[in-house]
């Protein structure tokens, strides 16, 4: 069958930016214009299941326990990111969070105490549900025990709206990295999807080669690209570096989500990770602050101060576009 | 002294010379018999010592690593340093670095609170 929709445009996806989370919208232009029938039944049938728009929220890195410095306020942007979530119009069909839930402690009690209040806040999310993978602070000192207790396995897969979604652990093992038995489960999960499957990995560190020195990478990242590769929609989903970042390699995009405790100033900038201090006068200020707009295929981007914005929008074009329609503080 | 030469064709004078200007030209290569430079580093919660060491470009040392405490790991991508220091053992890694410059390298095995800030410096000299 043939289709004159170029595939790359399938998994295009709306994104909110909630000031500390994301919400994704999957094939906007199909929610806006009606579904371009004959591509959707195309991808219907090649994959088994006839994608349909729908949206969910990334949030990631509240590390319930850590109390400032650099921020005091705890639990606050996790609490006020709910509230958003439960503001929305349409409620997300789903949220995915991206790692370090709590902080680590070694004292058990008090981390299964942290991973109960994490829950407890969570749960007020009114959403169809919400799937999660570890980060080192939750799961770096026992190998994921207390972890799995409270949330279950921490790699996993499951199929949403002809979407398949693919949690990935690259914590448990103390390290970063996803090790062997992960690496030949994740070839063996995506082996029965045709390469046109629309894929999103989640998961806490980033894949590639970020920051090594900060330790912002996965060690066996380059095996798990390996293993995508051949994939023609793959979107990565990921948390850890506590600020925005946006990467492609190949058929492979990597989106980074802020955190929701405190941000981490850009590496190509700052000689250290040391957090963003805290200002009390804009709590939130860290929590954004990029306007890219497409002109013509190129993208600009230009600086815009952040206490000026509380919400905004950023709809992706395509693979390639990016624009951000900002919504003033008052709104 | 003619003796000694009478069978000694210019070839052999060519190859003895660029023997020996081989041997001369490359200083830092270790030959099998030569000891080479050990450091030893010790890992603790959230701090290596020494934290600063620096090597000469090309020069090959042994690295000693222990822990005092708990599993530790030491990681650089640019040595090709990957390792873990676990408790009661020493693990050892040569390296020879070739690129002048400071390099951060982590301790990369999660051992607590202040993890992140485990670091320290190889810095390389010509």
């Amino acid at each position: 069958m043939k289709t004159t929709t170029d595939r790359r445009q399938f998994l295009t996806m709306l994104g909110t930016s909630l000031g500390i989370g994301v919400l994704y919208t999957a094939m906007p232009a199909a929610a806006a214009t009606g579904a371009p029938t004959e591509f959707f039944n195309f991808l219907g049938e090649a994959n088994g299941e006839r994608p349909r728009p729908f949206s969910f929220v990334q949030l990631s890195d509240a590390h319930v326990g850590f109390n400032g410095p650099p921020d005091p306020l705890g639990t606050k942007a996790f609490e006020r990111a709910v509230e958003l979530i439960n503001s929305l119009p349409q409620a997300p069909d789903l949220v995915l969070f991206t790692g370090d839930l709590t902080h680590d402690t070694e004292d058990k009690d008090v981390h299964a105490q942290r991973m109960k209040q994490f829950l407890e806040i969570s749960k007020r999310m009114k959403v169809g549900k919400v799937k999660y993978v570890p980060g080192e602070h939750d799961a770096g000192l026992d190998g994921g025990a207390l972890y799995r207790e409270f949330m279950g396995e921490s790699n996993y897969s499951f199929d949403h709206a002809g979407v398949h979604f693919i949690a990935l652990d690259n914590v448990s093992r103390a390290k970063p990295e996803v090790g062997p038995e992960q690496l030949a489960w994740l070839k063996k999960d995506i082996a029965r999807f045709p390469k046109t499957a629309p894929i999103v990995v989640f998961t806490h560190r980033p894949l590639f080669d970020l920051k090594p020195d900060w330790e912002w990478f996965t060690s066996d990242g380059d095996e798990v690209m390996n293993i995508l590769a051949p994939y023609q929609n793959v979107t990565v989903l990921y948390g850890h570096i506590h600020r925005e970042h946006d990467h492609t390699e190949g058929n492979i995009r990597h989106l980074a989500s802020r955190s929701l405790i405190f941000a981490f100033p850009d590496p190509e900038q700052a000689q250290d990770k040391k957090p963003i201090a805290f200002d009390k006068e804009h709590p939130f200020r860290n929590l954004g602050g990029r306007l890219i707009k497409e002109d013509n295929g190129r993208a600009s981007v230009s600086s815009i101060p952040m206490d000026e914005v509380q919400l905004s929008l950023r709809e992706f074009h395509e693979i390639n576009g990016v624009q951000q329609i900002l919504k003033p503080l008052s709104y | 002294m003619k003796s000694l030469f009478k069978n000694f064709a210019p070839a052999h004078f060519a190859l003895a010379l660029i023997t020996l200007f081989l041997t001369v030209s490359t200083p830092r290569d270790v030959r099998a018999d030569e000891p080479v430079k050990t450091i030893d580093i010790t890992a603790k919660r959230f701090e290596f010592s020494p934290n600063q060491i620096t090597l000469k470009k090309g020069e090959t040392v042994k690295l000693r690593l222990t822990t005092a405490d708990v599993t530790h790991g030491l990681f650089q991508r640019a040595f090709k340093i990957d390792e873990l220091i676990e408790p009661g053992k020493t693990n050892e890694v040569t390296i020879t670095p070739q690129t002048v410059g400071t390099f951060t390298t982590i301790c990369d095995h999660f051992c607590g609170v202040n993890h992140g800030a485990m670091k320290m410096t190889f810095v390389v000299t010509e």
